[in-house]
């Protein structure tokens, strides 16, 4: 079977705040130090789980992104996936959803894939819309917030996460699947996986290897535009206190103050 | 002219769904709003869709949109927005109207802008207010004539009443096509949780990281059971695996705005703030003191959680116990 999972490289969440360049309103991606985004590495160890389960498959990651978006990816075949493919190409900067999803899909219909793994959303754009865009540009189904995934014959059944429980959903193959946050324990590169990872094959695509036109993607594609950026209104901050054993009580005096308790 | 504006409308338990009538209500106030409900409760929930706002619901009460996801309700949308045009659809961010707008932006080529907190026509031009990272706002638009897309950020609007709007209802005729019947729900299960939801608790307190291992978030549990709270989570300790997506509070899980927020180990990342900074007190405990959780809680305590929770536990309880 032929897996693959589409991963993202972005600023550090834990260390970094994002920041959009004024003039540009693109994100700030220099001077920053640049991850795999953490809910891909959930995703990743989803995708190499069922690789496992099933047998005789091969798991590609794929991502849309500069060059230091290799970076991710090595990281992704540390982890434990077979191949990497790159698209990289200037005419990209400046993508919105339907940019990005285009050019995955473009690259993806090559492939002829079984399954296509994506996180949920990415933990820096939020906005969750690639994967279903993804689905709709190739004619496949959806399958998302998953918290488990089998696959039987040419049948995908998940768990799928519900404001009040889950819903076990079952979709024919080939499909898209979307992996929710903290449902699979993240796998950590061993030295062995790094070394490895330098030996699998990686492959960089442009847009011209993709058949696309520079209209139909980045910021000559775009689909919505940043007018302006400001400030955001600020929330007062209020008293702050070392704890000197008296923590409770204070805590619990503020709650008595304010009819809180 | 006055823009139309549709709104998906969700039905929970045979009712429209509160994220659903705040959009609605929204709608109405930016020009001629116009509901879409579908599913087999649509018939009985479309009348009284005029008064939160509708000028006119599109009804299609077909059992099939209970038991398949998404695409059933895709075509029916897409079948709609081929014989008019709309200037906009302004849909609630859930987790179902997510995967359907997503679907219909690439079908039709309609761009996208999400996590809006607030909209106006400046003119013909849409201007959407989105929160980006901690300290800025956006405002964006659709730079084309035409049909756009905007999702909204939960709670960000109150429902209203329109007192006497009586909606028109149009019966839609679409057949469903079989091979939009392919992700099947094959059943649903409800999971109980004590206590007041995360959605509707008063109080909540919420746990991190700085609890430093999954075994401690019982303190957590403890002293929102003693207050009457829910107890949630951040994005961090979810990914971690210590608890299920449905605790996660912030930008991609759940929005909340109760009366009081106990941030626990929090250190405050910009996507956790955006899902409780609405609460109306915030109290937040942490070792670290510059963590941006600080700036936006009325009570800091700097120190360390595993030893203040019991100790805040107690003392709660012994307070309730004199009142």
């Amino acid at each position: 079977m032929k897996i693959f999972v589409c991963v993202k490289q972005i600023p550090d969440p834990n260390t970094v705040e994002s920041k959009l360049d004024p003039a540009t309103k693109r994100l700030v991606r220099t001077g920053v130090s640049l991850v795999l985004d953490p809910g891909d590495e959930t995703t990743i160890a989803a995708a190499i789980k069922l690789r496992d389960s099933l047998g005789n498959s091969e798991l590609t990651a794929i991502s849309m992104g500069p060059a230091s978006a290799q970076e991710a990816l090595r990281r992704a075949l540390a982890m434990g996936v077979d191949r990497a493919i790159l698209i990289s190409d200037p005419a990209l900067a400046g993508s919105d959803v339907l940019g990005t999803a285009r050019t995955l899909a473009a690259a993806l219909k090559r492939e002829s894939p079984d399954l296509i793994f994506c996180s949920t959303e990415s933990t820096d754009g939020y906005t969750g819309m690639v994967p279903g865009a993804i689905a709709e540009l190739l004619g496949l189904p959806q399958l998302t917030f998953a918290r488990e995934i089998t696959v039987e014959g040419s049948k995908a059944v998940i768990k799928r996460v519900t404001q009040t429980g889950y819903e076990v959903v079952e979709s024919p193959l080939p499909a898209v699947v979307t992996i929710a946050s903290g449902s699979f324990e993240a796998i950590y590169p061993t030295m062995k996986g790094i070394m490895s990872a330098r030996k699998k094959p990686f492959s960089q695509l442009s847009l011209s290897d993709l058949g696309l036109e520079p209209s139909q993607v980045g910021e000559a594609g775009a689909r919505e535009q940043i007018l302006s950026i400001g400030k955001a209104e600020a929330r007062a901050a209020g008293q702050i206190i070392k704890d000197e054993g008296n923590a409770a009580e204070i805590i619990a005096d503020f709650l008595q103050r304010h009819q809180l308790l | 002219m006055a823009k139309t504006i549709w709104v998906l409308v969700e039905i929970e338990d045979g009712r429209p769904a509160r994220s659903s009538l705040e959009v609605l209500s929204k709608a109405a106030h930016l020009g001629r709003a116009e509901a879409i409900v579908l599913g087999s409760a649509a018939a009985t929930v479309a009348p009284s869709l005029g008064e939160f706002g509708a000028e006119k619901v599109y009804v299609h009460a077909d059992p099939t949109y209970d038991t398949y996801l998404t695409l059933p309700a895709v075509d029916t949308i897409s079948d709609l927005l081929q014989r008019q045009q709309p200037d906009l659809l302004l849909f609630p961010t859930t987790y179902d109207v997510r995967d359907i707008a997503a679907r219909l932006s690439a079908r039709h080529n309609l761009g996208l802008i999400t996590d809006a907190t607030d909209l106006r026509y400046e003119g013909e031009r849409l201007e959407v207010t989105v929160p980006w990272g901690g300290e800025n706002v956006v405002v964006a638009t659709h730079p084309y004539q035409g049909t756009g897309i905007v999702l909204t950020r939960p709670k960000a609007f109150s429902v209203e009443r329109f007192e006497g709007r009586q909606a028109e209802i149009e019966q839609l005729s679409v057949t469903l096509r079989p091979e939009s019947q392919q992700m099947k729900i094959l059943d649903r299960v409800e999971v109980q949780s004590e206590g007041p939801a995360l959605e509707d608790a008063s109080i909540i307190v919420s746990g991190g990281r700085g609890l430093g291992k999954a075994e401690n978030y019982h303190l957590v549990e403890e002293l929102a059971a003693v207050l009457g709270g829910a107890p949630g989570a951040t994005r961090a300790i979810v990914d971690a695996g210590w608890l299920p997506y449905s605790y996660q509070i912030g930008q991609t899980g759940k929005t909340v705005k109760p009366t009081l927020y106990i941030a626990c180990g929090i250190s405050g990342a910009i996507q956790h703030l955006a899902g409780m900074k609405g609460s109306k007190y915030i109290i937040a405990i942490n070792k670290d003191e510059h963590a941006p959780i600080f700036s936006v809680a009325d009570l800091g305590i700097v120190g360390d959680v595993l030893t203040i929770l019991p100790q805040l536990t107690e003392e709660v309880k012994r307070r309730k116990a004199q009142l």
